[in-house]
């Protein structure tokens, strides 16, 4: 018996990791909720889901935390996933707390850090007790910290001085009423990971991940696409460039990166060679401070 | 967009090395994993310019890549790591995960999270300080957790001169700590984390040293052949049972693969009922296999309709585990509330499977530094290691913990907070 046969590539193994935390939670929690928003990772999320429990349909809902400041190829992506796999989708609207005056428009525009009431409101609302993010702890230091089951109290804060020890596969199911879990089942995969199994999986996504020419003006050093939620400034000229999103958030804060890549295989080529991580090009959020991740998810964020 | 692309890049590594990285700051720690990762070009340049400004602005001489792990604010203010930090880098070999784990003792538990999944554990140590008390410690808990592999890395040769005999009386005097505790397969490296020797290419400085060089070590360690193929281990996560008229009939056991292979045809006995059926056909991911081995996620369908659910036990008929209700157990520790007492009552989670257990007996208390046991211990309070005798209500489907990492673990949980307060390798059943 040879042992090489026996080895299984690293792909594979995330994808074994992964499954394996995606039935834990359909087991041990009464309410899971996935967080869907039709950006890669939570394709990929929802893709693992899949293959976790086929043929029988996802045990549990889907939810996205609408801003309001979308792209309308991801709303499309994002439909009809859920159209293929018969799951419910749950859409809790900013733009409906807004109007509600539970939250508020912050004065520049950016609409990040108020999804987070909102997605607590939700929470509360559909007694949801795990909830699962796309994040991966290759996407910033905060999130580096953070374990695979995030336990939340009962006001869904991260305390990150005093996380739960996580041995083995060995995850900690046990909460009360009103607290929760985050649970994130791409924890140890990297972005070009992300990008070798769409590769492999045959993956659609969204069109505007890949290189196209479009309306875009320098702002701050990152190039941001001219839209409804994200009007032209004064001193400001548009400029047409071929350019793709390495991320996709709130349209608002969102920027493009300059690329050439219009197929899965450039693209992977451009990630293994990039210099820059994809939070650090694209994120306007994340420049307010050195710790805005970790704040925002003390306060609730995922 | 649809995906159309066959096989990609011929970059892409092969597989995937886990490993937790010990010792503490002064050591060259941080040091050496910023350099392996900015070899390996996993430190991005907006990572870099982002610590090269705080640097700046603390006032530090030089660019602190500590700051690279040291994610947490707090962490940032005091200048330690708390907590593991996980990160990640690619060779055109291999897929890297590091947990980078904080060395002070009052984070134990927290460097036990990090050693529990590793395949290989890197001990760090400055040469001119030799062995110290936390090298032990984290030799011992590694040794504790069976991490398959150990590494010591005797770091700052560059400040002994690189002298073999400090590096001779170093590795003498760990191997000789080493001797008393059960270490499969230890490999030790004279390095200079700062000028890069023995990292990635051989260091002229140290002729004398014949051995791999780290990263060279970490690419070709052989981690498949520490799964265990033998001893069939596949506890059962759910069943699968699709609620639509097409597929009425289908019902699968889903779960991932501790121990030993299964194909179609193999005959297996379900625990704790006993039951002995054969495998009609397995799938991964909605795909029929022909094999499954570890750490596939699979589900398997019996041939025989019988009673199957979460917490059971697939296995083969001879060498099956322990079906045990008295558990002897090495536990470490890891609440700071409430220490463990003999008399009380702890849920236990062990693969699949949760049950409550009393813990009847503490045997002793152990000295990680000196490895000396106080039987006259009368709880274990955070951060100490005792051997603990639990019983279960409810049977546990078990193996030693150094015959099988997963059917040998187990966690204790504390239901009134519902805290992970202790991590159990099991050393004993009956």
């Amino acid at each position: 018996m040879s042992r090489m046969l026996y080895r299984v590539s690293h792909l594979d193994a995330l994808e074994a990791e992964s499954v394996f935390i995606l039935r834990e939670v359909a087991a041990e929690f009464e309410r899971p909720v996935l967080l869907f928003s039709g950006g890669k990772d939570s394709i990929v999320m929802l893709k693992l889901a899949e293959k976790a429990f086929t043929p029988a349909r996802i045990p549990f809902p889907v939810m996205h935390v609408d801003t309001g400041h979308n792209f309308p190829e991801v709303l499309a992506c994002r439909d009809r996933r859920v159209r293929e796999l018969n799951v419910r989708l749950i859409v809790a609207s900013v733009q409906d707390a807004i109007d509600a005056e539970m939250v508020r428009e912050p004065a520049d525009g950016m609409r990040n850090r108020i999804q987070t009431p909102v997605l607590l409101d939700a929470i509360g609302k559909h007694r949801f007790d795990a909830l699962f993010g796309g994040a991966r702890r290759d996407e910033e230091k905060a999130r580096a910290k953070e374990r695979v089951f995030s336990f939340r109290d009962d006001f869904g804060q991260w305390d990150p001085r005093n996380q739960r020890p996580e041995l083995w596969a060995l995850y900690n199911a046990r909460i009360d009423p009103g607290e929760s879990i985050r649970v994130f089942p791409l924890s140890n995969w990297t972005e070009l990971d992300v990008w070798h199994y769409i590769a492999r999986e045959h993956i659609e996504l969204p069109s505007i991940y890949f290189a196209h020419d479009r309306k875009v003006v320098e702002r701050d050093g990152m190039l941001y696409a001219i839209n409804d939620f994200l009007p032209i400034r004064g001193g400001e000229t548009p400029f047409v460039e071929r350019v793709r999103y390495r991320t996709v958030g709130d349209a608002s804060c969102t920027a493009t990166v300059r690329s050439d890549a219009d197929s899965i295989t450039k693209v992977i080529d451009e990630v293994a060679a990039t210099r820059i991580t994809e939070r650090g090009a694209t994120r306007g959020d994340d420049r307010v401070s050195e710790a805005s991740m970790e704040d925002r998810k003390r306060e609730g964020y995922f | 967009m649809m995906a159309t692309c066959q096989e990609t890049s011929p970059q892409r590594p092969v597989d995937l090395l886990r490993f937790a990285t010990a010792g503490s700051v002064d050591d060259g720690k941080s040091t050496l994993i910023g350099r392996l990762l900015y070899d390996a070009k996993a430190i991005f340049a907006d990572q870099l310019a982002a610590v090269e400004a705080t640097s700046r602005s603390r006032g530090d001489d030089y660019t602190n890549l500590a700051l690279l792990t040291d994610g947490l604010r707090a962490e940032r203010e005091q200048g330690i790591t708390i907590d593991v930090a996980y990160r990640y880098f690619a060779t055109p070999q291999r897929k890297f995960i590091v947990a980078d784990t904080p060395g002070h003792v009052q984070y134990t538990r927290n460097m036990v999270t990090g050693a529990s999944t590793a395949d290989l554990a890197l001990i760090l140590l400055d040469a001119r300080k030799g062995v110290l008390e936390q090298s032990r410690r984290h030799a011992f808990l590694c040794s504790l957790l069976r991490v398959p592999h150990m590494v010591l890395c005797v770091n700052k040769m560059d400040l002994v001169d690189y002298s073999q005999e400090v590096f001779d009386r170093v590795v003498g005097d760990f191997s000789a700590f080493v001797a008393e505790l059960d270490v499969p397969s230890l490999v030790m490296i004279p390095i200079s984390a700062l000028h890069g020797d023995n990292l990635v290419d051989q260091s002229g400085n140290m002729p004398w040293y014949e051995g791999p060089t780290l990263l060279h070590h970490l690419e070709h360690v052989a981690v498949a052949s520490d799964h265990n193929l033998v001893d069939v281990r596949f506890p059962v996560q759910c069943v699968i049972r699709p609620q639509s008229t097409s597929a009425s009939d289908y019902r699968g056991y889903a779960g991932q693969i501790a121990s030993g292979i299964l194909k179609a045809g193999d005959e297996v006995m379900v625990l704790p009922s006993g039951f002995t059926t054969t495998i009609k056909r397995i799938e991964a991911g909605g795909s029929e296999v022909p094999e499954a081995y570890p750490p596939m996620s699979v589900t398997i369908h019996l041939t025989d309709e019988i009673d199957v659910g979460r917490g059971d036990m697939i296995c083969r008929p001879d060498g099956a585990p322990i079906v045990a209700h008295n558990i002897e157990a090495m536990i470490c520790w890891m609440d700071e509330y409430r220490p463990l007492k003999v008399g009380a009552r702890y849920a236990i989670k062990h693969t699949t499977r949760s049950v409550r257990a009393v813990a009847s007996d503490l045997r002793y208390c152990l000295n990680v530094n000196t490895l000396h046991r106080d039987a006259s211990a009368i709880q274990l309070s955070l951060n100490e290691i005792g051997r603990v005798r639990l019983r279960t209500a409810a049977p546990l489907l078990a193996d030693e913990y150094r015959c099988n990492r997963t059917t040998g673990g187990f966690i204790v949980i504390d239901e009134g907070t519902n805290r992970t307060v202790g991590a159990g390798m099991i050393i004993g059943l009956s």
